[in-house]
């Protein structure tokens, strides 16, 4: 929560926001302050109450307790139509029984914007959108990607504080999506408008933001840049969302200077380093996570041997994915499952299920969190 | 026999009930009643072909006031059945959910469980001089004698309503039912205030709805005959009770089929007129 400490200007900001319905708490005690110009992400899996925290903030439901700060006033009790903020709704929510221009004219005409300038406002924005001279055209005969510039468009011609999107590529296709999360991005720089993003897709926040936020149920697990949140987790739900990871549960065996070893119930013995906020001592259940990309793969033990931790097991798929290729490869000892990248070399080009293969990873790789429940999850990604 | 024409066999005999109906019932009646209308009698027995009958409905002026009239009060009691409907079918369509939902779109139905007489009959009951309403003022000392609340055009108008109400809330609520909360929501988001939203984005998403239901409740209307009779008695001027009059008192039915069909003119033409007005087509209503 460091961002909602330092007291810069925020363009919107929450502070110890709570929402209960009924008995269940979707929103608990969430802060968080979004920087002007910033593109803000809340990233977290479907039902943790990200789109209660945007509705929130768009004055569509109203928070049990805390406050809400929209350029450093509080806009509790302003109706949405009041407020200086604009979302981007999951399916867009384009007027039908408007055009185009219409459309985006909307907004500007309810901030009673005489007529001469809406026309260039709306032409400007449609300019902007790559949709010049498309002012006439119906909703339908849009495709998906532009749909979602005219919905965009629509509330930046408002010049709001901020733009709330709630997962608006969520019905798009792959390809499209792609593309849109690089379109979005050079919207958000031309438009000069600080975004607030939720979605449940870690590679659009990863993408696009530069803070992001991973939220679990109701709560804020930790706020910072991508390279934060996939280098340096926090917890040990951010480093197993965020990204891949091969995991592990086991317990600590020895605590020193550098780090920790974990052995598992199966007798296989790590070098890790803690992560988390908790210290660990001996005896701990851990939950301990490693990337796919920071395993190294080798034909031979040699190259494997200059790591602190090695294994070696046979092939038993291969994921061919062009430069996200994978391996998946069952360890000889314990029987558990690893997913490994493959180098883009073409060393490994030729792998095939049954081989065998030695991997390996340094220490500071392998992360260890602690397990509060102490229950046993195995081995898996 | 090839599979085309066994389809087109099944097409057919799905078809002919429907079209021995319609044959029958419906246009076989209207050629004759069309028939009758155009011929002028001149002697017992003795009939020739005119316009006489037409042209008498626009030189007697009882006649085509009296279709003035109810037209007028027609339109009237859509407007106010309309109005009334819309909240109503608002709240049943968006602002409930479950069971309670269909609790209340059934409550709408439950009057038409009884028929049209009883219900009107029901009114009378209530309105009537030596009525329920007439002797619980008495009772309460807020009228000195018996009041008449029968036999004017209030009462009429909030018969009609009352029997046309379901045929508005069914389409209203069909057609809100399909309006996307997110589209509402974006109407206030953008700055929108309930009035904006309203007109803007509401009623245009309903239309098809509202125009639907104004033609079903102005066609009722103008065609009905026993709530302007039952509740507005003999000074009702109900163009129905016209044509009620010329058949079966006066035994003129060449007269009666007359107005049959100038009844059927000029509504659809009342109808037309209201589309164009309102800028929508028929198909896209009924649709």
């Amino acid at each position: 929560m460091d961002l909602a400490k330092n007291n810069k200007s925020f363009d919107l900001e929450c502070r110890d926001l709570r929402c209960n319905f009924g008995s269940f708490v979707a929103v608990d005690n969430v802060s968080f302050g979004v920087p002007e110009g910033d593109f803000f992400s809340i990233l977290g899996p479907s039902g943790c109450g990200k789109t209660t925290i945007l509705r929130m903030m768009a004055g569509f439901l109203e928070p049990t307790s805390g406050d809400i700060l929209i350029k450093g006033k509080s806009v509790l009790n302003v109706p949405p139509n009041k407020r200086p903020v604009n979302m981007v709704f999951q399916h867009l929510a384009l007027f039908p029984m408007m055009n185009v221009a219409e459309n985006i004219a909307y907004g500007l005409i309810r901030q009673g914007v005489n007529k001469s300038d809406v026309s260039a406002k709306v032409n400007s924005a449609l300019e902007r959108i790559g949709l010049p001279g498309s002012g006439e055209k119906n909703i339908k005969q849009l495709s998906g990607g532009q749909q979602q510039r005219v919905a965009i468009a629509r509330c930046l011609v408002l010049e709001p504080a901020a733009l709330l999107l709630d997962e608006p590529l969520g019905a798009l296709d792959l390809k499209l999506r792609e593309h849109m999360k690089v379109e979005l991005k050079k919207m958000q720089s031309q438009f000069d408008t600080t975004f607030v993003y939720i979605t449940h897709d870690q590679s659009e926040a990863l993408v696009m933001s530069n803070h992001v936020a991973v939220m679990n149920e109701g709560r804020f697990e930790q706020i910072g840049t991508p390279q934060d949140l996939y280098y340096n987790p926090n917890t040990a739900f951010v480093a197993g969302f965020v990204g891949e990871s091969n995991r592990w549960h086991g317990r600590v065996d020895e605590v020193d200077a550098t780090g920790i070893r974990v052995s598992t119930a199966e007798g296989v013995s790590f070098l890790a380093v803690p992560a988390g906020k908790e210290r660990l001592a001996v005896g701990d259940a851990v939950d301990i996570f490693v990337r796919p990309e920071s395993v190294v793969i080798a034909h031979d033990e040699t190259r494997a041997h200059e790591m602190d931790n090695r294994l070696s097991g046979n092939v038993i798929s291969v994921l061919f994915n062009g430069a996200n290729s994978r391996a998946l490869v069952r360890e000889g000892r314990s029987g558990g499952e690893l997913d490994v990248a493959l180098p883009q070399t073409g060393e490994f080009s030729n792998l095939a299920v049954g081989q065998k293969v030695f991997l390996g990873w340094d220490q500071a790789q392998a992360k260890a969190f602690a397990c509060p429940s102490g229950n046993n999850q195995g081995q898996g990604t | 026999m090839n599979t085309s024409n066994a389809a087109r066999l099944g097409l057919i005999l799905l078809l002919a009930p429907l079209l021995v109906w319609l044959l029958a019932l419906v246009i076989l009646p209207h050629i004759d009643m069309l028939l009758i209308s155009l011929r002028e009698r001149v002697a017992p027995q003795v009939y020739e072909r005119s316009f006489a009958n037409y042209a008498e409905f626009f030189t007697e002026p009882l006649y085509w006031r009296t279709f003035a009239r109810t037209a007028i009060m027609s339109i009237s009691a859509t407007a106010l059945t309309l109005l009334i409907a819309f909240p109503v079918s608002y709240y049943i369509a968006k602002m409930l959910r479950g069971r309670l939902k269909g609790f209340l779109f059934l409550l709408c139905l439950v009057p038409f469980w009884v028929s049209e007489l009883v219900r009107t009959f029901g009114w009378m009951i209530l309105l009537r001089e030596s009525g329920v309403i007439s002797n619980v003022l008495q009772w309460t000392g807020l009228a000195d004698g018996p009041v008449e609340m029968l036999y004017n055009d209030a009462t009429i108008m909030v018969g009609l309503v009352y029997t046309s109400m379901l045929f508005m809330v069914v389409p209203l609520v069909t057609t809100l039912d399909s309006l996307e909360d997110s589209l509402v929501e974006a109407g206030y988001d953008l700055g929108g205030n309930g009035l904006t939203v309203l007109r803007t984005i509401i009623i245009p998403h309903a239309m098809p709805g509202i125009v639907s239901g104004c033609i079903v409740v102005f066609m009722l209307t103008l065609g009905n005959y026993l709530t302007p009779i039952l509740l507005g008695g003999k000074s009702s001027m109900w163009f129905t009770a016209q044509i009620y009059t010329q058949f079966i008192t006066r035994f003129n039915w060449e007269l009666g089929a007359a107005f049959g069909f100038l009844l059927l003119a000029l509504s659809s033409a009342i109808v037309w007129t209201g589309l164009k007005l309102s800028r929508q087509t028929l198909s896209e209503s009924m649709g």
